[in-house]
């Protein structure tokens, strides 16, 4: 009976051996199943979901205007203290002066892509860029300011 | 593997593996003594990742605490997410819009599935079998893509907040998860073909790292690593929370006690999350995906508790409040503490190439573990 027993369980061990050599098999021999992608080379036709965080950026239109009243907002919500709002006091036209943005600093290193600012705004001034290739040389590299230089906010955001 | 060979006053060798090791999926330090190939004792040593999380939240307010703890247990992110989120809610007592409650359960249950396909590809890795882990990334793969078009980020998320969801689901959920379920189904008898019907890795798992009952519960392992025993230990049963009463699914029992246990435990888990998935996917109501919330959130004096099961089993959140914009205490009962506790047990008198067999079946995240 012994002898039966271990026969049994030799075959039924090459029979299972077997049943997973042959799924091996079958995506050796279907090539249309394999869904690696090329990552570095496919860079021109890879595309992100449009929620995808990447980075915070300021979107500016034709006229290099921006959206953003420097409420601080972001600076409050953001939890690591990425962001940085500079006011400056602008004299507008009837010589009052209207606070503004002088520069939003920005620290891709400190950030953890938590979007607790983009929700925070109330301007819709920052959005999530779908970047993801952060790598630099410097440190320094990562500190950005937002705004470009010379924008100005638009007409009718308060 | 060796760092230092020590030897005791018996004549034991003392060895350690980790913390760089690569079965142990992070850095987990273990002091093993042994006795020829017989283990006499596994002691943990903790503290290689610890952040100070517990600390760090007490600085950050009730909305911006929430994102740490994607970095506990970073597999079920959102799970983590969510019981901070329904701790702030309990303290608050801010009504969830019925949306909000599927989105989050939909979300939790497609984690506990991508969880369970990294562990059982890691899982087989550990026993030396390499091609498996390939399969399950590709339909972990399928749920990250799914996470990402909706959430914005594949692995910490930060998709819970106080009073619902942070944004709407995408357009195009419903259509990627139905097409995720046709796949699973297409895909998931080969994960018994390849593995669990394997006579080698049946024999490597069975009868291996047992664990009784009455261990379970002394030692406080919950999650499928107590389920393999017996113990019906299933928060969404025993305490349901969001609409989990509402829904049809098993909790899944083994009662062997062993790896192959535990093994089968997760793997049926991964079946009943499919089961909540297809209930919920053409059932998702309108409505608002978030409740009008105050701007700053301020918990009354007190003290909260809540607890929700992850992937790998009973996370609980207690929070502390002096009734500021900050939480005066938290901390958190992560599983995967209690279920490496139970390690010792299992495995002494064990082979050491059985330990990680155990170790693999009890799906320990070392970030979890240190917090």
């Amino acid at each position: 009976m012994f002898i039966t027993d271990y026969i049994k369980d030799v075959f039924g061990a090459m029979k299972s051996l077997g049943t997973g050599l042959k799924r091996t098999l079958y995506y050796f021999t279907h090539h249309k199943e394999i869904i690696t992608q090329q990552y570095p080379d496919n860079r021109a036709t890879l595309v992100l979901p449009d929620r995808f965080k990447g980075e915070v950026v300021m979107p500016h239109d034709e006229k290099n205007e921006h959206r953003c009243t420097g409420c601080t907002a972001c600076e409050l919500a953001c939890p690591n203290g990425t962001i940085k709002v500079v006011t400056k006091f602008d004299i507008t036209p009837e010589g009052k002066k209207k606070k503004a943005i002088d520069k939003l600093v920005y620290h891709l290193e400190l950030c953890t892509m938590c979007n607790l600012c983009i929700v925070a705004c109330p301007s819709d001034a920052i959005k999530m860029a779908q970047t993801f290739e952060h790598s630099v040389f410097d440190r320094s590299q990562l500190t950005k300011v937002l705004n470009k230089p010379g924008s100005k906010i638009m007409e009718g955001v308060e | 593997m060796f760092e230092e060979v020590a030897k005791t006053a018996e004549g034991d060798l003392v060895i350690n593996v980790g913390p760089q090791h690569p079965a142990t999926h992070g850095v987990l330090h273990l002091l093993i003594t042994l006795n020829g190939e017989t283990i006499k004792k596994v002691e943990p040593h903790l503290g290689y990742i610890h952040r100070s999380i517990e600390k760090m939240c007490e600085s950050l307010t009730y909305r911006q605490f929430i994102y740490v703890t994607s970095r506990m247990d970073y597999l079920s992110a959102h799970i983590n997410n969510h019981a901070c989120a329904l701790c702030v809610e309990k303290g608050m007592q801010i009504e969830v819009p019925d949306r909000a409650k599927v989105i989050r359960v939909l979300m939790d249950e497609l984690t506990r599935i991508a969880s369970h396909e990294l562990w059982w590809g890691a899982m087989a890795m550990d026993l030396g079998a390499f091609t498996p882990f390939f399969h399950a990334f590709r339909e972990r793969e399928t749920i990250n893509d799914i996470m990402e078009e909706t959430c914005g980020a594949r692995l910490t998320m930060n998709y819970m907040v106080p009073g619902g969801v942070m944004q709407d689901l995408h357009p195009d959920f419903q259509r990627r998860v139905k097409e995720f379920l046709v796949l699973y189904k297409r895909k998931i008898h080969e994960y018994d073909e390849m593995v669990t019907g394997n006579i080698i890795f049946q024999n490597r798992m069975k009868g291996v790292g047992y664990i009784s009952p009455e261990d379970v519960i002394s030692y406080g392992v919950t999650g499928p690593a107590a389920r393999g025993s017996g113990v019906s230990s299933d928060i969404r049963k025993l305490y349901p929370y969001e609409i989990y009463d509402k829904l049809q699914f098993d909790e899944v029992l083994e009662t062997a006690g062993d790896s192959f246990a535990r093994y089968l435990v997760r793997l049926r888990e991964m079946d009943q999350s499919i089961r909540i998935v297809e209930q919920l996917i053409d059932n998702i109501p309108e409505g608002d995906f978030q409740a009008k919330t105050k701007a700053v959130l301020k918990l009354p004096k007190g003290e909260f508790y809540t607890r929700v099961e992850t992937a790998r089993g009973e996370l609980g959140v207690y929070i502390v409040s002096e009734g500021g914009t900050t939480p005066y205490r938290i901390k958190f009962r992560s599983p995967g503490f209690s279920n490496l506790s139970a390690l010792d047990h299992m495995v002494r008198g064990g082979k050491l190439g059985d330990l990680v067999a155990s170790m693999g079946t009890l799906d320990l995240v070392i970030p979890d573990i240190d917090r």
